[in-house]
């Protein structure tokens, strides 16, 4: 597997400027701003920091491209993207009750053997319902490449013709953050991880959550809603092991221990990450060879080391 | 109230102070200068005034309690206090009655910095325990600044040019289709709600949707926001068919809203009612909803058209919009008329939401309640956006 380098926010306390420095590609950076959406080509800012080897890809314009001269492809996209929707939808149900048991029954854990174990199987239950839904949209997306064959199709073939060209003279790749779902899907249309061929990337905020094994969105004091974590869907495994909580600090209640208890049971073995501002982890090969000076919610509570425990 | 101990036995500071008998100007000075006025302890707030006068009275805007709250003279000294209880989460807004020489003036508490200002000048404010200015009012320096800018509508319902002020959130591009949100009396919600910072903020956060804003200003406010047929067809035919051809906006019932305070709640929910397939979202703050369910109403004759029409629209409730956001103050005079209309309104189908909090009939009240309504009305994609 390939280098991955995962960094907090770049907007306000921009570091890929170091990380370029210390991974010293040689040619140039393939950068993916699709998440981003029509503001994708705006990339002046990034490419500064890339001592001007930017190469962007423009995967959402392409995907728009493609979607414009293969009607039937886009109408079975947005099918596709309706049908999520409605599952979406039916698992949040599922899962607002399965939490709120989950994190009462852990908050009373200490009482007796036999309410930690009853927190123990409510957590399962929430495992469960998470990998049910992963299932379900798996299922979703390979009825959806079986029937439609899409990087097979004339209008995806040719874009990628054109991506293929740009990377010939890329030795890495950064992936920025923006709009998950939107940036997962253009990423998987283009292929993504077989574009890579083990250059190294590197990935921020929703770029760093849909290149791990599952995407978690998450807001723990949303405006409306209990703000409950939801498994969206996996995402594309191009490293493992560590699950990203970019803005962790703006978006989780990370002083809440029990929050914090039920989160890291409830996608362990994933090592549940924050990715604030200024952060760094290393991926060698893909996955956390040590996780030395990596922090992590633990399932005491609490941020600490990975491992301490 | 017995000055020196709260309901639990708790010594106030003000019972303190006089345990030994009168206190000494220097005393006095030490006590003020150690305590942020009025000093709130619990559920009890204690208010000073100091100076010579003839008597000093609260005057406060707590719909439920006397207006009027004398205070008591420290004997033998220039210091003067009233204690009153005031629930936790409290927002409370006031002013010092000041009687010299048989003319009284109404003052702001000059031992208070915390002032509210509205379009008739400022109220000194008290924050009750548990209160806290909501952090996303404030200017955030990471936040995208969206702009405003002025433009005239030829109106002919009005026959005249009509200014409005609109919002176009940060990176705004005309390539984008947007909501809209028409709001009454904008002007006023741009200074005293901080609307701006508001938006602003929200939009940073993902919490509200990039919106377009639409920010009029009534000339005769209580004529033209009691159900007025001009003012509804300035905004249905002149104004949102103008903005939806110069700027790129959806232009779809989900994508419209009206919004407004007090009469301008009137205002969002006449309209909505005279052109009812025309807007999805209505955010009504503290409506003048006045009614009457037998004989004359006791309001004055300026809420004569507002009581005919909520009359008839009680009367016949229809289907208006899909969601409509319904918030009051409970210190207000208008809290019943807001209370019984939510089932009114939940009657016809729609998707309401009503939300009190403990404050008055004031701006910073509307702006407190924003990040709930709005959230709420044009949700962002909070969700899904990791920047």
């Amino acid at each position: 597997m390939t280098r991955v380098v995962l960094l907090g926010p770049q907007r306000l306390q921009p570091t890929m400027r170091d990380v370029v420095r210390s991974l010293r590609p040689r040619g140039r950076i393939a950068v993916i701003t699709a998440g981003w959406q029509e503001y994708e080509t705006e990339i002046e800012e990034l490419d500064q920091h890339m001592g001007g080897r930017a190469v962007n890809l423009e995967l959402y314009r392409r995907a728009d491209r493609v979607f414009r001269q293969d009607p039937e492809l886009a109408i079975a996209h947005r099918e596709r993207q309706g049908r999520l929707r409605q599952i979406r939808r039916l698992y949040n149900l599922r899962l607002r009750h399965a939490i709120r048991a989950a994190q009462e029954l852990v908050r009373r854990e200490d009482e007796s053997v036999l309410v930690a174990e009853e927190g123990d199987a409510a957590v399962r239950a929430v495992r469960l319902i998470d990998e049910e839904h992963l299932v379900r949209v798996s299922e979703i997306h390979a009825a959806f490449e079986a029937q439609w064959l899409p990087r097979e199709r004339d209008a995806v073939r040719r874009e990628r013709r054109l991506v293929e060209e740009l990377l010939s003279g890329v030795s890495a790749f950064a992936v920025a953050g923006g709009h998950v779902a939107i940036l997962l899907n253009r990423l998987r249309l283009f292929d993504f991880p077989e574009m890579i061929r083990n250059r190294p990337v590197i990935a921020w905020s929703a770029g760093a959550m849909v290149l791990g094994e599952r995407v978690v969105l998450f807001h723990d004091k949303p405006p409306q809603g209990a703000g409950n974590a939801e498994a969206l869907e996996n995402g594309l495994a191009v490293y493992r092991d560590v699950l990203p909580f970019p803005h962790a600090r703006r978006r989780l209640m990370l002083d809440d221990p029990i929050r914090v208890r039920c989160m890291a049971r409830r996608f362990a073995p994933l090592l549940c990450v924050p990715l604030n501002e200024g952060d760094r982890i290393d991926l060698t090969h893909g996955s956390l060879e040590s996780p030395a000076g990596v922090m992590s919610l633990s399932e005491a509570g609490n941020i600490e080391p990975a491992g301490a425990a | 109230m017995n000055p020196v101990a709260s309901h639990r036995g708790d010594q106030l500071a003000i019972g303190a102070l006089l345990e030994n008998g009168p206190p000494s100007p220097a005393d006095v000075d030490r006590f003020l200068s150690k305590h942020t006025i009025p000093i709130v302890e619990g559920t009890h707030c204690t208010f000073l005034y100091r100076g010579e006068a003839d008597a000093v009275r609260l005057r406060h805007f707590i719909f439920g309690l006397p207006s009027t709250q004398p205070f008591h003279r420290i004997p033998h000294t220039d210091l003067w206090y009233q204690i009153i209880e005031i629930p936790t989460n409290s927002r409370v807004e006031y002013k010092l009655e000041v009687i010299a020489g048989g003319e009284g003036h109404w003052i702001e508490d000059p031992l208070n910095p915390l002032r509210a200002r509205d379009p008739f000048g400022a109220n000194s404010v008290c924050h009750g325990t548990g209160y806290e200015v909501p952090e996303w009012t404030i200017p955030d320096p990471d936040a995208r600044s969206g702009t405003l800018e002025e433009i005239r509508i030829r109106s002919g319902a009005f026959h005249r040019d009509c200014g409005v002020t609109m919002y176009l959130p940060a990176r705004f591009r005309k390539t984008r289709r947007y909501p809209l949100l028409v709001v009454h009396d904008g002007n006023d919600y741009l200074e005293y709600s901080g609307l701006k910072t508001v938006l602003d903020n929200l939009i940073h956060r993902l919490e509200v949707a990039d919106l377009i804003v639409a920010l009029t200003t009534p000339r005769e406010r209580l004529l033209e926001y009691a159900d007025h047929e001009a003012h509804a067809r300035f905004i249905c035919e002149e104004l949102v068919p103008r903005l939806e051809s110069r700027y790129p906006l959806i232009g779809k019932p989900r994508a419209r809203g009206l919004m407004g305070a007090s009469f301008g709640g009137v205002a969002s929910l006449s309209t909505a009612v005279r052109y009812p397939d025309m807007y999805g979202r209505l955010l009504l703050q503290s409506g003048s909803f006045a009614f009457t369910d037998i004989g004359p109403h006791p309001r004055g004759p300026v809420f004569d058209p507002v009581v005919q029409f909520m009359n008839n629209y009680r009367e016949d409730p229809t289907r208006i919009a899909d969601k409509v956001f319904v918030s009051c103050g409970t210190y207000e005079s208008l809290i019943y008329e807001n209370r019984s209309i939510v089932p009114i309104l939940q009657s016809t189908g729609m998707d309401v939401k009503y939300v009190e909090a403990r404050d008055g009939h004031n701006w910073e009240n509307w702006r407190d309640r924003l990040r709930e309504g709005l959230s709420w009305l044009f949700p962002g994609p909070l969700w899904m956006i990791y920047e």
